[in-house]
């Protein structure tokens, strides 16, 4: 059954039925109230809430307790999340499974606390140093970001890869109707490689570390790093069409700006104009296959995405492969409005619109 | 099928809280919700508005659009929203405070004397449940006045007792039932 709550609380919820043991993070808007209602349900549920000193300690308190085979959380926002990276670089190279959550606002450096798409490169390009690539579920609504949580937690197992969720301030504070996951018990000892176990088996023989110097012999790391990146690439890509079969013009969104564009879609078949929609469910991968699909077929792809200057159209441009022209339109720290969606179709269709 | 309700006032007379019955009525009847606030950051005073979506089908954007429901609770919350109401859609006026009633075209306007019709019912405090109970009936599909009787007492749970609340809920619905 359908419950109404708030975005970021709904998140928090599903972490808890996911079955996650540790959150350690830091306040910062918008993604607070992540923290004040793990602050209470986590204890309640058996686990461990911890607010640290620093988003430093949070991530890093992360990389143990997921060193130790349980599901762990950490969320952040704006300079908080930047100040998460180094730590989500190791949780890549130890290979760990960890959720992080980043609450998008607007802005470089303190910004503002309001609504904004900047973090998209920080997210899918490694925010990070050394190269890595972690999965990022781009959430659109109270039901996904529930959703996504549990999906996030899977995922980061399955590859034993920290994976982002990359909610933002509107989905975050908006309240929505959901249908909350089942509560889920994950086993301690669930793996053969996690630090620490039950019972009367002793935690010996393992090790974790960074695998570059110990595990692998030093021309057996590129291979590993492409071959685990490869499949994560090939596998993990998620996204929703909404009437694109037909659609001259495509739109391309993800998070509350797909939310403008399902709009757009509405209005523009109601005027007659061939109009649908891509959304990136996961960001990184990004979904090419959806593209393979409609490059050759459709007269333009229309990325839109709230923030001053375009980010998320660079991975469009090569899911375009030069068989689609891709066009911009980047909504400012302004949240797009159909109308204008609809003028830039107007203006591809008739000619007068600029290629990226 | 989607309805777009906008409650909007000053802070203080209940506009979010009213929203978000409503809200709480809609996710319980399993419809797809969203409710989503604008305010400043006075607790009295200032302006208050919050826009709900309810849909028998996905809800797309959240944010005000073309309300099939306006709720103005007072004259600059009536000036600003009346020029985007969805043709055909309606007005809630609380005419205890609005004086001037406009009659806009291809809109129908209902005046409820909302503050006077919480206070005959001695609940004075709730001339917001007064008015989501007129928009229930000015809405007229997706939520009946039952199922928002449900939500307000599941969304207003702490309070053990909620008659006189539904006393003010259904004389607002009343107040835009009998006038058409």
């Amino acid at each position: 059954m359908k419950q109404l709550m708030k975005g970021n609380n709904a998140l928090a919820e599903a972490a808890v039925r996911a079955g996650c043991r540790l959150f350690a993070g830091y306040p910062i808007t918008p993604q607070s109230e992540i923290l004040e209602y793990l602050s209470w349900r986590l204890p309640q549920a058996g686990g461990e809430f911890v607010q640290t000193e620093s988003e430093l300690a949070g991530i890093n308190m992360i990389i143990g307790g997921a060193a130790a085979g349980q599901r762990v959380m950490t969320s952040s926002s704006g300079p908080g999340f930047s100040l998460k990276q180094e730590g989500i670089s190791y949780l890549a190279s130890i290979e760990l499974p960890a959720v992080i959550v980043d609450v998008a606002r607007f802005g470089i450096g303190l910004g503002d606390v309001t609504v904004g798409q900047g973090d998209y490169f920080q997210t899918t390009k490694g925010g990070g140093h050394g190269g890595y690539f972690i999965p990022v579920y781009a959430p659109s609504s109270i039901q996904e970001n529930a959703d996504f949580v549990v999906k996030a937690f899977e995922t980061a197992e399955k590859y034993r890869t920290p994976v982002i969720v990359l909610s933002d301030a509107s989905i975050g504070q908006m309240c929505g109707s959901v249908e909350l996951p089942e509560q889920q018990y994950p086993k301690r000892d669930r793996f053969d490689w996690a630090l620490g176990a039950d019972g009367d088996r002793p935690p010996m023989g393992r090790k974790m570390t960074d695998r570059m110097y110990t595990d692998f012999a030093y021309e057996e790391y590129v291979p590993h790093i492409c071959s685990r990146y490869n499949e994560m690439k090939e596998n993990e890509q998620l996204w929703e069409e909404v009437q694109a079969e037909d659609a001259e013009v495509l739109l391309v969104s993800y998070g509350i700006s797909s939310r403008i564009c399902k709009e757009a879609v509405k209005i523009g078949r109601s005027l007659g104009l061939k109009l649908g929609l891509i959304r990136p469910m996961t960001v990184w991968p990004f979904p090419v296959k959806a593209f393979r699909k409609y490059n050759g077929k459709v007269k333009g792809y229309l990325a839109v995405e709230m923030i001053p200057i375009p980010q998320m159209i660079e991975d469009v441009y090569l899911a375009a492969h030069g068989a689609a022209p891709v066009y911009a339109m980047p909504t400012g720290r302004e949240i797009a409005s159909s109308e204008d969606i609809i003028e830039n179709v107007k203006a591809i269709l008739n000619g007068t619109k600029e290629v990226y | 099928m989607t309805k777009e309700f906008v409650f909007a006032g000053f802070g203080g007379q209940g506009v979010l809280t009213a929203g978000m019955i409503l809200a709480y009525s809609g996710a319980a009847k399993n419809l797809d919700v969203t409710w989503i606030p604008s305010y400043g950051s006075e607790m009295r005073g200032g302006t208050a508005n919050c826009t709900v979506k309810l849909g028998d089908e996905e809800v797309a954007s959240p944010f005000p659009k073309a309300p099939d429901v306006l709720i103005a609770m007072n004259e600059p919350a009536l000036l600003k929203f009346m020029p985007i109401v969805k043709p055909g859609g309606s007005i809630i006026i609380n005419s205890s405070i609005v004086k001037t009633v406009p009659e806009p075209a291809g809109v129908k306007v209902y005046s409820v004397p909302a503050n006077d019709i919480a206070a005959d019912c001695k609940n004075e405090r709730s001339a917001n449940l007064c008015a989501l109970g007129a928009a229930i009936a000015a809405a007229g599909d997706l939520l009946t006045l039952e199922d928002v009787e449900k939500g307000l007492c599941g969304y207003l749970a702490k309070i053990k007792n909620n008659e006189s609340n539904i006393a003010v809920l259904k004389a607002g619905y009343r107040a835009v039932s009998e006038s058409a």
